[in-house]
C-alpha cells in the first residue's frame, strides 16, 4: 500500500483517457508497483470468482427451494398463504399511489418555482434498485410453482396502476394518499391476522425480521423524541435522567437487553403478567432503540440554527409552540437520513432475536440444516449466503437511498 | 423595587421559576415511582419463587466445563465469570490492532489511483458493511471453520499453522528463562525513550536543530532490546506449532469459536473503519495539499506533516466509537458458544442462577468497558482539539 497517492484531487477518481489502452496503462499499470498490485489482485480475484461461479453452478438448491416459504414466512399456515399475498398487493398499490402523488406534487412545485422537473424513467429506477430486482429474480427462480411469480407480476401491475392514479389525484385529495400510507400497516396487520389469520406471535422468517424492525422503530420513536428533548432541556433533573438512560443503554450490547427481556422481564412485572417471547423482545428492542433514536434526534435538534428560536421568541411565541412549529419540523427533517441509517442497523440487529429463540431468517438458515434430508452436508455454505443476500440487498439499497436523500435534503450543507 | 417586581410576577402556574421546579419534581417522582414499582415487583416475585435476591450465587458452582480453561465444573460462578471476562478481553486485545490495520489499509486503498485496488477495497467495504455481524460470525463458524478437517486429521499449511474444525493454532511467542528480566529491561527502555523524547523536544525548542524524536526513540528502544536479547540469551522465541499425533504443542492456540468471532468481527468492523478513514482523508481541505505542493514538500512529507495529522483528528472519535462497537459485539459469541462473559452468563442462567442479578452484572461489566473507552475518547479529543476562538 505504499503506492497510494493521497491527493484529494485524484481521490477516488480515475483518470479518463481517450483510448482503452491508455486508460489501462494510466489506471492499472502506471508504475511498477501499480502493475504488481494489479496483477496480484487480478489473479486472486479471478481465482475467487471462478471458485464462486463454479460453486453456484454446481450447487444443489433443493434445500432452498423446499424451504423458501420457511425463509420468508416462517411457519405461517400454508393454507393461509393468500393472506401475505394480498398484503403484498396492498403494499404495492399504496406505495404506488403515494409515489404517484409525490411526483405530481413535485411537478406542481417545480411549475410554480420555475425549476425544471424531470420524472424518473424506468431504466433509472431499475438502476437505483438493481439489488432488489436481483433478489426478486433469485427468489422467483427458487419457487416451485408459478403462483408467486404471478403475485409479483400482479404487485408490479398494481404498483404501476397506483402511480398512474396517484398522479391524477387532485391536489385537494392528495392527503388521502398519505393517509393510505399511514393506515397501511394496520390494514396489512388486519389482512394477516384478522378473521382466523395468524397474529404476530406466530410469525417467522423474513416477515418477522421486518415486523420487529418496523414495530421497534415506531415504538421507540416517541420515547426517543422525549429523551432527546430531555437531554437538551435546561432542567438539570430531567437532563440527568435522560443522559443516564441514554448512556446506560448505549453502553450495553443489545444481546444483554434481549436476555433481560426474555429471562428477567417477568420478574419486573406484577405477578401473573406473562408476556410472550415476541412481546418481550419488542420491549427490549424498544428500550434499546429509543436511546439511539434519541441521539439521532439530538443531532437534528442541534442542526436547527439558533436564530430560528430567537426569531420565534421575538414574535412572542410560547415555548411549546416554538418547539412544535419551528424547531421540530426542521429538526426532524434533518434527521431523516440518520433515521434510515438507524432503521438499517436495527434491521441487521434483528438477527439477534434468533439467539433468544425466535424463528427469524438467520436461525431458519441454520435450522434447515438439521432437516433429515439435508443434515451434515455442509449446506450452510448455501443457506447462510442466501440469508446474507436478503440482508445485504435490504441494507445496501436503503443506505444508498439514504445517501441520495441526504444530498437532496441538503443536510449538512449550510 | 423588590415589591414592584413581586407585584408584577405572573400567577404561579405561569411563573417559569415555579414551573421549572414542578416539572423537575414531576420527572423525578415519575422515575422514582417506576423504579419503586419495578423493585417491588422484583423482590415480590423473587420471594414468591424462592429465588435469592443477593449476590451469594457468585460462590456457588457454575456446573459448566469451560473449554480451554483449567477450571473444573465445580469452580464458582465468580471464577468462571473472571475467565469469561478474560476471554472477552482476548478477543478485544487481538481484534482492535488487527481491525485498525485492515481498516486503514482498505480505507487508503479505496482512494488509490489503481483502479483495481480501489474497486477491490470498495467491494470489501460495501459487502461487509451491509451484512449483520451475527450473520458473518455464524457464516465463518458454520460454513468455514466447521467444514475444516476434523481434529483427528488436522491440516498443516506451510508447516506454520495447524488447522482443524475444533481448534486453530498459529505461531506465537513463547517465553524462555530470561523473560522476566527482559520485561524489566524493556520497562527501563521505555523510561529511557520518554527521557530521550523530552530531551530532543527541548533541544529542538531551544536551539532549533531538527529533533528527530521518532528516530531517536525507536533507535534507542530497538538497540536496548537487541542488546538485552543477546545478553539474556534468547529470553523469548517464536514458537511454531507442531503436530504430534493429535496433540498440538506450541504456538498460539484458539478454539474454532474464538477464531470465528475474531475473524468475522475484525473484517466487519474494519469495513466501517475503512469508510471513516476514507472520509477523513477526503475531508482534509484541498487547499492544504495545494499549499504543501507550493512549499515543495515531497509526497511523504505531504502525507506525514499535512494530510495525516489533520485526517487523524477527524477520524479518531468515530474510530474509537467503532472500537466500542467491536467490544460490545463480542457478546455475539453467544451464537457460536465461545466461552466469553455473555455465553457464560447465559449458561449460568440455564443452570439455575438468578437471571436478574446475573444479567445486571453482565450489563455492568459491559458498561465498565464502554465507560472506560468513552473516557479515553474524551481525553484524546480534548488533547487533539484545535483551539479556535
Amino acid at each position: 500500500m505504499t503506492s497510494v497517492d493521497l491527493e484529494p484531487t485524484d481521490a477516488g477518481r480515475h483518470i479518463p483517457a481517450k483510448s482503452p489502452a491508455r486508460w489501462v496503462r494510466r489506471n492499472l499499470f502506471r508504475t511498477w508497483y501499480d502493475s504488481s498490485i494489479t496483477i496480484g489482485f487480478g489473479v486472486l480475484f479471478a481465482w475467487v470468482l471462478v471458485g464462486i461461479v463454479r460453486f453456484l453452478l454446481t450447487a444443489d438448491y433443493t434445500i432452498l427451494r423446499r424451504n423458501l416459504a420457511l425463509f420468508m414466512l416462517g411457519s405461517f399456515p400454508r393454507d393461509q398463504l393468500h393472506r401475505p399475498a394480498a398484503a403484498l398487493l396492498m403494499i404495492a398499490l399504496a406505495t404506488g399511489l403515494a409515489a404517484g402523488a409525490l411526483t405530481a406534487h413535485r411537478r406542481e412545485i417545480a411549475a410554480v418555482t420555475g425549476v425544471g422537473y424531470q420524472s424518473s424513467r424506468v431504466i433509472d429506477v431499475v438502476r437505483r434498485f438493481w439489488p432488489v430486482v436481483l433478489l426478486v429474480v433469485v427468489l422467483l427462480a427458487l419457487t416451485e410453482t408459478i403462483t408467486p411469480s404471478l403475485i409479483v407480476v400482479g404487485a408490479l401491475g398494481l404498483g404501476l396502476i397506483g402511480v398512474w392514479a396517484g398522479r391524477r389525484i387532485r391536489a385537494r385529495f392528495r392527503r388521502l394518499a398519505w393517509a393510505a400510507l399511514l393506515v397501511l400497516p394496520f390494514l396489512v396487520y388486519f389482512m394477516l391476522a384478522g378473521f382466523g389469520g395468524v397474529g404476530w406471535r406466530g410469525w417467522g422468517g423474513l416477515h418477522l425480521n421486518l415486523f420487529v424492525t418496523v414495530a421497534g422503530v415506531l415504538l421507540a420513536f416517541p420515547l426517543g423524541l422525549v429523551l432527546a428533548l430531555g437531554r437538551k432541556s435546561s432542567l438539570p433533573a430531567v437532563r440527568t435522567l435522560s443522559v443516564a438512560y441514554i448512556e446506560f443503554v448505549r453502553g450495553v450490547p443489545l444481546i444483554t437487553l434481549l436476555l433481560m427481556g426474555v429471562f428477567a422481564i417477568g420478574f419486573f412485572l406484577p405477578a401473573g403478567v406473562r408476556p410472550g417471547t415476541v412481546t418481550r423482545v419488542l420491549i427490549a428492542i424498544t428500550v434499546f432503540e429509543s436511546a439511539y433514536i434519541a441521539e439521532v434526534v439530538r443531532g437534528g435538534l442541534q442542526a436547527v440554527p439558533k436564530g430560528q428560536v430567537e426569531a420565534a421568541q421575538a414574535l412572542g411565541m410560547t415555548p411549546w409552540s416554538i418547539m412544535r412549529r419551528i424547531v421540530l419540523p426542521q429538526a426532524l427533517r434533518a434527521t431523516i437520513p440518520a433515521m434510515v441509517g438507524q432503521f438499517i442497523s436495527l434491521f441487521k440487529d434483528t438477527t439477534l432475536v434468533g439467539v433468544v429463540g425466535l424463528p427469524e431468517v438467520l436461525s431458519v438458515a441454520q435450522d434447515v440444516n438439521t432437516q433429515p434430508d439435508f443434515v451434515a452436508q455442509g449446506l450452510e455454505r448455501l443457506t447462510l449466503p442466501f440469508a446474507a443476500l436478503i440482508f445485504w440487498v435490504g441494507s445496501y439499497t436503503m443506505s444508498r437511498e439514504a445517501r441520495r436523500l441526504e444530498r437532496k435534503l441538503g443536510v449538512g450543507e449550510r | 423595587m423588590t415589591t414592584e417586581v413581586a407585584r408584577n410576577r405572573p400567577p404561579f402556574w405561569r411563573d417559569l421559576r415555579v414551573l421549572r421546579i414542578v416539572l423537575q419534581l414531576l420527572a423525578l417522582v415519575g422515575a422514582g415511582v417506576l423504579a419503586y414499582v419495578i423493585w417491588f415487583n422484583l423482590t415480590n416475585n423473587l420471594r414468591a419463587q424462592g429465588i435469592r435476591t443477593d449476590f451469594g450465587f457468585l460462590d456457588q458452582p457454575i456446573g459448566v466445563q469451560i473449554p480451554d480453561s483449567a477450571l473444573s465444573r465445580n469452580a464458582t460462578v465468580r471464577q468462571a465469570f473472571l475467565v469469561g471476562i478474560k476471554n472477552t478481553l482476548a478477543l478485544v486485545v487481538v481484534g482492535l490492532p488487527l481491525l485498525t490495520i485492515i481498516g486503514v489499509v482498505v480505507g487508503v486503498a479505496r482512494l488509490s489511483t489503481n483502479w483495481l485496488a480501489a474497486k477491490a477495497a470498495g467491494l470489501f467495504v460495501e459487502l461487509l458493511r451491509n451484512l449483520p455481524p451475527l450473520l458473518i460470525i455464524v457464516f465463518v463458524f458454520r460454513a468455514v471453520i466447521l467444514q475444516l478437517p476434523p481434529s483427528r486429521a488436522p491440516i498443516t499449511p506451510f508447516g506454520w499453522l495447524v488447522i482443524s474444525n475444533l481448534r486453530i493454532t498459529v505461531p506465537g511467542f513463547e517465553a524462555h528463562d530470561g523473560y522476566p528480566a527482559f520485561q524489566v529491561l524493556m520497562g527501563i527502555a521505555l523510561l529511557v525513550v520518554v527521557g530521550a523524547w523530552w530531551w530532543r523536544t527541548r533541544l529542538s525548542d531551544r536551539t532549533g536543530v531538527a529533533h528527530h524524536r521518532v528516530l531517536w526513540s525507536v533507535g534507542l528502544f530497538v538497540s536496548i532490546g537487541v542488546v538485552g536479547f543477546l545478553i539474556l540469551d534468547r529470553p523469548f522465541g517464536l514458537s511454531r506449532p507442531s503436530l504430534d499425533g493429535r496433540i498440538v504443542t506450541g504456538g498460539f492456540s484458539g478454539l474454532g469459536g474464538y477464531f470465528a468471532v475474531l475473524i468475522a468481527l475484525v473484517i466487519y468492523t474494519a469495513s466501517h473503519v475503512a469508510e471513516i478513514v476514507r472520509g477523513s482523508l477526503q475531508a482534509v481541505p484541498k487547499g492544504q495539499t495545494e499549499a504543501a505542493h507550493a512549499l515543495a514538500l515531497s509526497g511523504f512529507q505531504r502525507l506525514r506533516f499535512v494530510m495525516l495529522p489533520q485526517a487523524m483528528r477527524i477520524a479518531l472519535p468515530p474510530v474509537i466509537n467503532q472500537y466500542l462497537n467491536f467490544t460490545k459485539n463480542t457478546s455475539l459469541a453467544l451464537a457460536v458458544g465461545y466461552a466469553e462473559i455473555t455465553t457464560l452468563a447465559f449458561q449460568s442462567i440455564g443452570n439455575g442462577q438468578p437471571a436478574p442479578q446475573v444479567i445486571a452484572m453482565l450489563m455492568l461489566i459491559y458498561l465498565f468497558f464502554s465507560l472506560t473507552i468513552s473516557l479515553l475518547v474524551n481525553l484524546v479529543n480534548r488533547r487533539l482539539q484545535v483551539v479556535t476562538r
